[in-house]
């Protein structure tokens, strides 16, 4: 089977003739059979295959839709109507979907074809996929090495080869910083830009679902077909949708800032602080505007999303009663227990403690010192972030501040590995959208991650501007898929 | 920010957690590195500043009040790990 490049490049082929869509499907599930990065949770065989099998007679009749015969994994927190989705925990075993999610029903309507649903931190909550109960996800670069989190089975299926592009989601920084870890390209579009519904929520004002994909090509596309309005989905943005391909070729010059506090950090490694540097200037040779910004809050960020986010976290994970769905323990023998036992026996470890902070942050004697003083901060850095818009464009820092870790490494303070959130969590505090580009290779050979940010609904810009940043890429895609 | 015992079983019977006396101690350890971690925001000059609740930007999100059919009972009842052809079944609450 052809290796895949791109859409465009694929549908020559399957227009020529040269395979079908149900060779292509057989294909990547042979593939994720063999595969053992424990990156796929569940193949969806039957879904794949009928799909595939419509597909092949619509490009025959010459009315396919756009995304025709592009291969789409799910992560294990969108719905699938009459398919497993667990949110990688125990509390949701054996939970079937009743609906579909409105950006998965827009990409099946362009004839894309969902071949099944992909390994991720339990409810999205983490940044290694170590907290899975189907155990973690590998990195494809290194077995030894985490894939990210929490979407560590989104970049590693499309890292490895085993589908086309994956869907994420990005509660602060889960798309990015596996897409970095990875060696590929992953995007948290502006909050509201794709509807949350049938997303299986963590933190409902911070959440947003995203792509993961090997090129921006493909990534334009996704996003034009997911994005827009809908009724489902009340924070969902009326705001226009643009034609995000058109976006791809543009050489106009753009301001760049740089944040001096993420350079400066003493968290960063110095090989991606130095092609942070090196991108710049590469930028400024190319006729665009470098200049200085400062976020003076940086290290007031991770704190203010932690705060946030379990909030709004223990308040969404109340659902889970073991009444109406998933996971019921057996031990109860009166109400109370049937709530209790069923939490306690269902939720792994990270997210009890999620639960537990959010739980304090939100009780009677201190809503006002934390989680009132969190959304006042909000407001502080949403005012910050537009203050230095004002003074460019978009804002190039690095995704993380280290490369992929090792799956052995031990953390034996919890907060230690909230730092890795540390440059992605603006995006979500403030809804503006944020991209991870693939920019180089480290010494010890793994994926370095660039990221871009731009002010909210500039979603179009960011991709013209992806598309010029990346072509300065001096990462090897070929890599991967070794 | 010290806590007590006491505090976390407070919380985790808020939340509907159970914790055994090995955990209790790990989760107390664990949320006063995560207080201590979040603290840092009592820094901040946040006296005249309106806190922010809703990211999004647009207002009145209005929708007609018409009922419509989503999930019939069948699909209701499906997740539900005990129930009969009608209702969910929970242990008896009134003796």
């Amino acid at each position: 089977m052809m290796h895949y490049t791109g859409l465009r490049r694929w549908q020559e082929s399957l227009n020529n003739g040269e395979f079908s869509c149900l060779d292509a499907v057989n294909h990547y599930i042979e593939k994720i059979e063999k595969d053992t990065h424990n990156a796929f949770v569940e193949i969806f065989y039957g879904e794949a295959r009928e799909r595939a099998t419509v597909v092949d007679q619509k490009i025959r009749f010459g009315t396919a839709g756009r995304l025709a015969g592009m291969i789409i994994g799910i992560k294990d927190n969108i719905c699938l109507k009459g398919h497993r989705v667990s949110a990688a925990s125990k509390i949701l075993d054996g939970f079937e979907s009743l609906f579909t999610a409105t950006v998965v029903e827009r990409l099946i309507k362009e004839d894309a074809i969902i071949i099944g649903r992909l390994n991720m931190d339990e409810f999205a909550m983490g940044s290694t996929n170590k907290t899975s109960v189907y155990g973690p996800a590998l990195n494809p670069h290194n077995k030894a090495m985490v894939p990210g989190g929490s979407s560590g089975g989104s970049a590693a299926a499309v890292a490895a080869g085993l589908c086309h592009a994956a869907l994420g989601s990005d509660t602060g920084g889960s798309v990015r910083q596996p897409a970095a870890f990875c060696g590929i390209y992953g995007m948290k579009p502006s909050y509201g830009r794709l509807s949350r519904y049938g997303l299986i929520a963590f933190a409902s004002s911070l959440d947003q679902i995203g792509p993961l994909t090997t090129n921006l090509e493909d990534m334009a596309l996704l996003l034009e077909v997911m994005a827009g309005k809908d009724p489902m989905d009340s924070t969902s943005s009326s705001h226009a949708v643009e034609p995000f391909s058109e976006a791809l070729g543009s050489e106009r010059k753009y301001t760049i800032g740089y944040l001096t506090e993420t350079l400066e950090h003493p968290a960063l490694d110095p090989e991606i602080k130095q092609l942070t540097l090196d991108t710049l200037d590469h930028l400024r040779q190319a006729g665009h505007t470098v200049v200085e910004a400062h976020l003076p809050h940086l290290d007031y960020l991770t704190p203010v999303y932690y705060i946030i986010a379990t909030a709004e976290a223990s308040s969404n994970l109340a659902r889970y009663d073991g009444v109406h769905f998933g996971y019921r323990s057996p031990n109860a023998t009166n109400m109370d227990e049937v709530y209790t036992l069923s939490r306690t026996e269902g939720f792994g470890p990270e997210v009890k403690r999620r639960i537990t902070l959010g739980t304090f942050v939100l009780s009677s004697g201190f809503y006002d010192a934390y989680y009132g003083k969190a959304q006042k901060a909000r407001r502080l850095i949403v005012q910050t972030t537009n203050n230095i818009f004002e003074k460019c464009d978009f804002l190039l820092t690095p995704t993380t501040p280290g490369t992929a870790f090792p799956l052995s490494k031990v953390f034996d303070d919890p907060t230690k590995l909230y730092l890795e959130d540390i440059f992605t969590v603006m995006a979500n505090i403030t809804g503006i959208p944020a991209i991870s580009i693939p920019m180089g290779q480290h010494s010890n050979g793994l994926p370095i991650g660039l990221q871009l940010m731009a002010p909210v609904f500039k979603d179009f810009q960011i991709i013209e501007m992806a598309d010029q940043v990346s072509k300065l890429s001096t990462y090897n895609p070929d890599l991967v898929n070794k | 920010m010290e806590l007590t015992k006491e505090d976390i079983l407070k919380i985790a019977n808020l939340a509907k957690l159970s914790l055994s006396d090995e955990q209790l101690e790990a989760m107390k350890s664990d949320m006063e590195k995560i207080l201590k971690f979040v603290e840092k925001i009592q820094e901040l000059p946040l006296d005249d500043v309106e806190p922010l609740e809703y990211i999004n930007q647009d207002v009145n999100v209005l929708r007609p009040d018409a009922a419509t059919y989503t999930v019939s009972q069948y699909d209701a009842l499906k997740n539900a790990a005990v129930k009969d052809s009608d209702y969910i079944k929970v242990p008896k609450v009134l003796g």
